[in-house]
Parts: structure tokens; sequence; C-alpha cells
């Protein structure tokens, strides 16, 4: 049997995947990125009379919850052996452990304590909830800050945010969970397994280690026999990649609290990467413009020449004039006629005494007009000039260009045209 | 009695509704009211323009516009219930107003008919077998319903076999049916998919872009290995190469190409050919 020895990812078997840890704009507020699989804790404090059996300490108080959007499979009320299971875990390893100072939570022996609560939401699973969990829960006590409180006798003072700074937890160390994938009966050995690692493996073993090398909670679940070296070997492992883990950790409080000090931007916003999704990008596809000139150059050599215009008006007689040759006819073809638009505007006109230039087009249905004696529209009739006084019945065939732009309103209603698009 | 109904509903809605033209290609949010192009006028800037009074106002021109995914018809005008970009495309025969959509984001799949999804079999129960598609329920596939199947030859279909077929019953209130023969009765593609490969999950925009014609993903992979890949529309691709080695790096490329521009993407395709 040909056996690939590989992760689906490409990781060695040691290998955690890429740990992002950002923070939110109030304290204690964070998001832990373990490859996909995301955490988001947020830690939030308040006075209340302790526990009778522990009247000088204060409360922790943990939960985590799996959202509906980590995973197709959570429903609300659907995936409670797991989420047993995770929070057991959790809190055997930070509470029992007791990483953080309870005593110095207690304000008024036996009346308040501080009670500090930790919320983790899943936000993404894509494997190794615990790790995560553990992660995002011990950076967000010690990014937290509580309000600070002084005892004079028997007065409490409880100072807001503006009066005096937020003092942090007291955390004597960060233990952190590590965990260990058993396949085909603790043959194979794989730290931070994926979501589909996941579904296939005979059992977990999770460590939970500080950086001193302490073991806090050790946990195997799915029944796989697993021998003593194997345990102690994965405990030297975890030992590691704790120590990398809380290296990280710490950089990553030092960044934000820099950032903090100095007034710089921080929050979500800031460090949380844009991804672009780019499906839905139209991709423009890449054009040469390499020979852009040369081509632009040859186009306007072989081009002809544009045709001479004439600038300064042509005054024919007094109240005529021409500028130009005018445009062609858009007005479009006559249904009856097979006669072509000229070029130049070969309108014809009746001219009336009046000099009321009524440029109409061809033919048949004038209508309520005078029938006009229509030769033809061919250009090749020469161009009569009329007198103001002469005779109206010769027929100009070209009009002036400056009044050809009143034609259409003039049109009369009765002609019948297609109408056609303008050039 | 149209304008007043309009009047109202948009006081209701408390913003001017837009027109769609001019949202095309931009984000849209769930709650937003979009016009058709024949109402533009009928609304006017402000809709106190007064309209030219016609004899029959019943005679405007009804143009059939298609409502695709993520807009809803509200009224006579367009309710947006997902985010995303707007997308038009125009009739290709000249008859409509052409069809509008939203792009959007998606991993959890809805079954549709008519798709072509990748199923994984987790079931079989007398005649039936039961497929997870990813969606609310497992939908059912009738063993008849492969090429060449009668009830002595029955198809060789084992549990966690994978089956790429189509929907023919898809909608919320009933589990979903598929078959994995065409209207003809051909295969075309369907059936049960081979040995070996790997099968992983994707967004659903993602596979949409890769199904796209002349996708420049697809081309480029194709030119590295020789490969056999399906896509399913409920977001599961299925790879095989010749080596395990090259199909998983093949996952990982579809995988992350939602997330690269071109040019990473080339970049990796280039240094992946080299070696």
């Amino acid at each position: 049997m040909n056996l690939c020895l590989q992760r689906l990812d490409g990781r060695q078997t040691y290998d955690y995947r890429n740990i992002r840890i950002s923070f939110g704009t109030d304290y204690g507020c964070c998001i832990v990125e373990l490859g996909k699989t995301r955490v988001l804790g947020q830690v939030s404090c308040e006075l209340v009379s302790p526990k009778l059996n522990r009247a000088t300490e204060g409360i922790l108080f943990f939960n985590l919850e799996l959202s509906q959007m980590a995973a197709p499979a959570f429903e609300p009320g659907r995936q409670s052996d797991l989420l047993v299971k995770l929070n057991r875990l959790l809190e055997r390893c930070l509470r029992n452990s007791k990483c953080i100072d309870t005593e110095s939570l207690c304000v008024v022996a036996g009346e308040k304590v501080w009670q500090i609560r930790v919320d983790l939401h899943l936000l993404n699973h894509d494997g190794n909830i615990i790790d995560a969990a553990s992660i995002a829960a011990i950076v967000a006590l010690c990014h937290f800050r509580r309000p600070d409180v002084s005892v004079q006798g028997d007065e409490v003072t409880l100072y807001t945010p503006e009066e005096r700074d937020p003092v942090p937890l007291s955390i004597h160390h960060m233990p952190i969970c590590v965990s260990f994938a058993f396949f085909q009966q603790g043959t194979y050995l794989l730290v931070d397994p994926n979501e589909r690692e996941e579904c296939v493996m005979d059992g977990l073993l999770v460590i939970a280690m500080n950086k001193h090398r302490e073991i806090c909670t050790i946990q195997s679940s799915g029944g796989i026999m697993l021998l003593k070296d194997q345990v102690l070997r994965c405990s030297k492992i975890a030992g590691v990649k704790v120590a990398e883990i809380t290296e990280l950790i710490l950089k990553a409080l030092e960044n934000d609290q820099k950032v903090r000090k100095e007034g710089g931007k921080f929050g979500f916003a800031e460090s949380i990467a844009n991804q672009r999704i780019t499906a839905f990008k139209m991709e423009k596809a890449p054009i040469d413009t390499s020979d852009v000139e040369e081509k632009a150059e040859e186009i306007i050599a072989e081009a002809e020449p544009p045709s001479e215009v004439v600038s300064t008006p042509v005054l024919w007689t007094p109240g005529t004039a021409q500028i130009g040759e005018g445009v062609e006819n858009s007005w479009g073809d006559l249904e009856d006629s097979e006669k072509e638009d000229d070029e130049g505007g070969g309108d014809e006109a009746i001219i009336l005494d009046s000099i009321k230039m009524d440029t109409g087009v061809e033919v048949s249905d004038i209508g309520s007009q005078d029938a006009p004696i229509i030769l033809s529209d061919s250009e090749e009739e020469e161009m009569i000039i009329l007198e103001p006084d002469k005779n109206p019945k010769k027929i100009r065939t070209q009009t002036t260009s400056a009044k050809q732009e009143k034609a259409p309103s003039k049109k009369p209603v009765k002609r019948r045209k297609k109408k056609r698009a303008a050039n | 009695m149209a304008e007043a109904a309009s009047v109202a509903a948009e006081s209701l809605a408390g913003s001017r509704a837009r027109a769609a033209r001019t949202v095309l290609g931009q984000v849209v949010l769930p709650g937003e009211e979009l016009l058709l192009p024949e109402q533009e006028d009928a609304e006017g800037p402000g809709g106190a323009v007064e309209r030219p009074l016609s004899l029959n106002a019943g005679a405007r021109s009804r143009v059939r516009v298609v409502c695709g995914p993520g807009l809803r018809r509200c009224g006579d005008r367009l309710l947006v219930t997902k985010c995303g970009r707007l997308r038009h495309k125009e009739p290709g025969s000249g008859s409509g107003g052409g069809v509008y959509w939203v792009d959007s984001q998606q991993k959890r799949y809805v079954p549709v008919k008519g798709d072509h999804v990748i199923g994984i079999v987790t079931a079989k129960s007398g005649d039936i077998f039961k497929v997870d598609v990813g969606g609310s329920e497992p939908a059912s596939l009738s063993y008849l319903s492969f090429e060449g199947a009668t009830k002595r030859n029955r198809p060789n279909v084992q549990v966690g076999d994978l089956i790429y077929g189509q929907f023919v019953v898809a909608n919320k209130d009933m589990e979903p049916e598929m078959v994995c023969i065409d209207s003809c009765g051909r295969a075309n593609g369907m059936g049960v998919i081979g040995q070996d490969g790997l099968l992983f999950k994707v967004t659903l925009g993602l596979i949409r872009k890769l199904l796209a014609p002349d996708c420049e993903i697809i081309q480029e992979v194709g030119k590295l290995y020789p490969l056999e890949i399906v896509f399913g529309m409920n977001g599961r691709i299925w790879v095989k190469a010749k080596t395990i080695q090259q199909t998983l790096i093949l996952a990982n490329i579809l995988e992350a190409c939602e997330h690269m521009t071109s040019d990473q993407r080339k970049q990796i395709f280039s240094r992946l050919a080299e070696s």
C-alpha cells in the first residue's frame, strides 16, 4: 500500500497553524485565529457578594459558546456533548490551575468581591477549538483592566476609568492547551488537528502547560491506549509549543500596549486583515499597449484629410448668406421615394417674400402649403440664388446651414417619414 | 392610483428607492428597494414632476424582468434580500428586460432545482439512497435514476461513495430529490465519482467563478498537471491528479484562489511550473 505521510495543508507532524491575535478597542476583548478557527474572547467584571465558603476570594466564570455560524453542525441545542466537554476542560485548565490571583479580587471580605467573567465565542470551526479557546481566554485576561478600588476604613471608593486608570488583573502564569490527535491506535500523532483530521482521528490528548513547564491539566479522550513514553514525548513537545505561543502572546500584548500609549489606532478594524474576495471581480484583460503610438500614427496617415471648411459666410444677397456646406440630412428615408438623402443638406425649399425659410424635405405631402413644383433634388442641379423680389418659382437646392437646425421643428405634421437614428 | 400607492410605500420605507440602473455593480444591502427602468419616470425627482396625461394610462409597455437570487418582488419594485453586488444581464433574444440578481457570498448551500451537486451517500434504505448534499436535509436518490439501471440491473453504489447528480425537486418544504440522468435518460457525466481523489469544500461564490466560461484559473491549473475535477454547486470540489502530492497542491491552490489577486496567482503557478 502506498502510504503518503502528508497532512492536507502541507504541515509537518508537529507544526502549528498560524496564530494571529488581534485586540479590540475595549480592554479585555480579543480575537484569536488559529488557522481558520476563530475564537472571540471578552472579559467583563462586576462587584458581587462572594461565595459563602470562600469569603475572601473573587469569582471566576468561564463560558464557551459554539456560535451557529461556526459550523453547519452547530445548531441551538444540538451540540451539548462537545460543548460540555470543552467547557469542563477550559474550566479545569484556567480555574484549577490558579492562574489568576483570586485573593486580589477581594474588595471587602465577605461582602464585595470582583466577579470576572470570561465569555468565549467560537466564530469559525476548523479544528482544535480547545487550543484556540484557551489562548483567547488567557490573552483576554491578560489584556483586561478592571476599575480601581480603594478601601479606607469602612469606605469603599470605586473609581471610574476617567478618574483613575483601570488596573490589570494579577496573573501568576499562562496555561495554554496543546492538542495531540492519534491515528491508527497510537501509531501516528499530529499536533493541532484540522477539522477534517479531527473527524477521522481515533483519540485526542490535551495537555495544558505553562511556560515554566508545569502541567496544569491533562486529558485523554477517545479511549485510545497510550504508552508511557508516548505521553512523555507529547509533554515535551507541548513544552516547546507552549513556550513559542507564550512568546507570541507577550509580543502581541506588548504591541497593543505600545500602540495605545502612543495614541495610534488600535482595535479590530486595524488589526484584522481585510480579506479581499476576488471571486466577483471581473478581471480586466491586460491590453498590450506597446505599439499604440505606431498604430495611431498609421491610422492618421492613412486617413483622408478632412474636407475643407469654408469658415467665412458668403453673402449672396442681403438676407441670404451661406456658411459651409451644411450637414447631411438626418431625417431618414421617405417610404415612398427611393431618393437618398443628399449630402450637404440638399433640401428643397420655397422661398417666399418674407424671407421665412421653410426648409422642408422632399416631395409628396406638403399638405397645407402650396404644392411646390419639385423638379428633382439631385445635387447636380445648379445652385440658383433667388433675389427677394423675384418670382419664387424656382427652387433652391441648398439652404443655409444656420437655418437648418430649425428644420425639424418646422416640419409639417402631415409628412410621413421613417425616423432614422441621428448620425 | 399606482402613484399614490407607491408614494405611500416610499414613505413607509423611509428612504428613497433607487433606480436599479444606477446601482449596478455596487453593493446593496437587504431591505433596499430598487426601481425598474420603466418606473423611473413615474417617480421622478421628488415625485412632484407632472406627468403628461395620457388617455390610456395602462398602455405602458410591460417588460418582463427576471428576478434572480437575492432579489424579491415587492409590489412593482425589487426588494433586496441579500447583501452583495447588484448585477444585470441583458436579454439575449430581445424579449423582456433581462435578469437582475445579487452576487453574494455564502458558505452554506440551499438546494435549488437544476443544480448539479456532489453528494456523499450516507444510507441505503430499500430503493432509495440518502445523499448528504450539505443542505438541511439529505437528498433522496432512487436506484433507478442511473443510466442503464433497471430493477434487475442495480447500480453499484455503496455507503460513502461520491455522487454527482442534479436536483429535480428542491423546495424549502420537502426533502430534495436528485437524479443522475438528464431528461433524455443519459448520464451526461453524472453518477458515481471514481476512486481516490480528494473532496473539499469552498464557498459558493468561488464555485460560480470557477464555473464561469473562460475561467482563467481552470485554464492555468489545467496546464500544470493532468487532472480530473468535478465542481458541485453546493461548494464541493473533487480533484484527482496522478500523485497524492499533486492532488493536495491543486486542492490548496483552489482553496486559496478566492483571496488571491490574479498577479499572486500567476506567481504561484509559475513557481509550481518550475519545480
